[in-house]
């Protein structure tokens, strides 16, 4: 992953326009001269190899059988032995059924959501309601995954729960569903509570692509005698369409890393074998277990996977749209 | 606005209205839940076993409050989550308004190399054991700095700053250092007050995650209950209950009160720790909503 080329990230604009470097002069004039410069950023580089690049050696772990007592040089090498373990273990394959299908399902459901409720915004003439509805969609982003995890079993209890109690009402079920208690309801429950949760927070980006789109074309469209769905569907869409391509790369690179807070605050017993995900997996066999090799072995997997996964979305969009975030 | 009222025809109508119904609906499942919870929260705890509170308590109480704020651990909890909230967020401003400074200067030599350095780190992680044994060998598990030190620099926050620096004409550092100030004074006096837009941005971002935060506490400081947290507590009181149980240890005081503790007092916890973010977060949104546009097109 060390291949990655950040050039999005160099600057190729410095607003006020900023002296070139002088060149050819001594290293020891240069760094005396940016001293500051470099008093200012040294701490945080030596910080963030210690806290984010550090741990990348932890890697070594997945090829021995890691005792915590022993010295590094202490420790048995086994090479691919753990990976050969997770690829045999039943459980494995479960639950990357689960990692897999909740991503999807976030990934598809997460993505076209948000552009259609910003459409929708985006039609709405009355400003202070458009406000008003906005301010309100991001309040649940702020919100912890406990709180939500609470509002959302509440809502769904069989006793009193707004959801059952609204079916009961409407005559379409007779007695209360124990939603949290069925497994294969599960999936579904952790994509609509994703979507209540960040639907209009993810907007934010695309409403902004909507206000840069040029005026006139839509009233060269309305002179045509487009109504609102076509110029949603010529216009505004095909407008915010890199905007909504770049989101959409950084989401399929972070298809397979989906996190575990959602599983472990809504899971139960009774949903194991639909709420377990990769991380959650790690957890329980490598930490709680004390097996540290075999949860960096899940970790590990993990993070090829993701690169894979960033690299495939990268490639392709690049040829259909050239569109790319590298 | 691209829609202008002129002949609007008989279907836009329709699409109007439907539009507006898809609006309040939107605005009804997000208010609902907060407003039951609050509901519940300040009704008769035995009074709530009966069931039906919609949005109005039936029966107004603020025992529930007087309860909880008697839980000691609740209170510790409270106070950990203030303060990792205050010293992170003031850590993570300097930290990521410090580098964007440096990585705005077009003559810092050592740009490139810092830039790529941090935004690798936006890729990948080393992942939950190899991080854990880490803590472990540093020596920071059972103490407050866990909560702080992994995560004070974020590439994010840095390249938001750094875009919003940019905008910033030089010509003002040109200045300031004809008159003889040092790249620290032109950081301290003028880049950073004139950031305080996309530092209240960021401020909000890390205040957020760190309040809401409580996988950490589980991880590194579950057993101990001296840097336990509030959202911790919520979740081991909120989790007890689940059918089938959970992963919280027994015998400990929050679960006890948690299996005694009815539907109100859980709720009122729940309120404890949402209340303040739903304080903070009207007068910031028009920080964010611009902080977010620009981190998502430059970075």
């Amino acid at each position: 992953m060390e291949t990655l080329t950040t050039s999005d990230i160099s600057p190729n604009s410095n607003g006020g326009g900023s002296p070139a470097p002088k060149k050819k002069k001594g290293l020891w004039k240069l760094l005396a001269q940016q001293k500051y410069l470099y008093l200012m950023s040294l701490p945080f580089v030596i910080w963030v190899f210690v806290f984010s690049y550090l741990p990348l050696w932890g890697w070594t772990m997945a090829f021995q059988n890691y005792k915590p007592a022993r010295s590094f040089g202490e420790q048995k090498w086994v090479g691919f032995e753990q990976f050969v373990e997770l690829f045999s273990d039943e459980r494995f394959y479960l639950v990357m059924r689960n990692t897999l299908a909740m991503s999807l399902m976030g990934l598809v459901f997460g993505f076209v959501v948000p552009i259609i409720f910003a459409l929708l915004l985006n039609e709405l003439r009355a400003v202070m309601f458009k406000k008003f509805v906005q301010t309100v969609s991001y309040l649940p982003h702020f919100v912890s995954w406990v709180v939500v995890a609470g509002i959302i079993t509440k809502v769904l209890s069989t006793e009193g729960g707004a959801v059952n109690q609204l079916l009961m009402l409407l005559n379409i079920i007779d007695e209360p569903i124990q939603f949290m208690a069925k497994g294969n309801l599960f999936w579904y429950i952790v994509t609509v509570s994703d979507i209540w949760k960040e639907m209009g927070w993810n907007t934010i980006i695309y409403l902004a692509a909507i206000t840069g789109i040029d005026l006139e074309l839509y009233e060269a469209s309305r002179v045509d005698g487009a109504g609102r769905i076509k110029q949603m569907w010529h216009i505004t869409l095909p407008g915010i369409r890199s905007t909504i391509s770049v989101l959409l790369i950084m989401s399929i690179g972070h298809l397979i890393s989906i996190g575990f807070e959602k599983q472990f605050l809504l899971g139960n017993s009774l949903t194991t074998d639909y709420h377990e995900v990769l991380d959650l997996y790690a957890l329980n066999y490598g930490l709680n277990m004390g097996r540290f090799s075999y949860g960096t072995a899940i970790g590990i997997f993990n993070s090829v996977v993701s690169v894979i996964l960033l690299f495939t979305a990268n490639g392709i969009f690049k040829k259909i749209t050239k569109e790319s975030i590298m | 606005m691209p829609n202008k009222a002129f002949n609007a025809t008989k279907s836009e109508k329709i699409f109007d209205v439907c539009n507006i119904i898809f609006m309040i609906l939107v605005l009804i499942v997000t208010l609902y839940p907060f407003l039951n919870v609050l509901a519940i929260s300040l009704n008769d705890s035995i009074d709530t076993v009966r069931g039906g509170i919609t949005i109005f308590p039936r029966q107004f109480t603020l025992d529930n409050y007087k309860t909880i704020f008697g839980y000691d651990t609740l209170i510790q909890g409270l106070k950990v989550s203030v303060l990792r909230t205050l010293v992170g967020t003031l850590l993570g401003l300097l930290s990521a308004s410090m580098i964007a400074f440096t990585l705005s200067r077009v003559d810092f030599s050592g740009r490139k190399f810092v830039s790529t350095f941090l935004a690798l780190t936006m890729y990948f992680s080393g992942g939950l054991i190899p991080t854990y044994i880490l803590m472990r060998d540093l020596n920071l598990i059972g103490t407050f700095w866990v909560y702080v030190l992994p995560g004070l620099v974020s590439a994010f926050n840095v390249f938001i700053v750094r875009s919003f620096i940019d905008g910033l004409p030089y010509a003002l550092q040109e200045s300031a250092k004809l008159d003889g100030a040092n790249d620290f004074t032109i950081y301290w006096r003028i880049i950073l007050p004139l950031c305080k837009p996309v530092l209240a941005t960021i401020a909000l971002f890390i205040a957020v995650g760190q309040w809401n935060a409580w996988f950490d506490t589980y991880l590194y400081n579950g057993s101990n209950s001296t840097w336990t947290t509030l959202q911790y507590e919520l979740m081991k009181v909120l989790q007890s209950t689940q059918s089938g149980g959970s992963a919280v240890n027994a015998n400990d005081m929050a679960q006890k009160m948690a299996q005694i503790s009815p539907e109100s007092i859980k709720m009122a916890i729940t309120i404890v720790v949402t209340v303040p973010i739903l304080v903070v977060y009207p007068f910031l949104q028009k920080y964010f909503v611009g902080g977010m546009t620009l981190g998502a097109v430059k970075s």
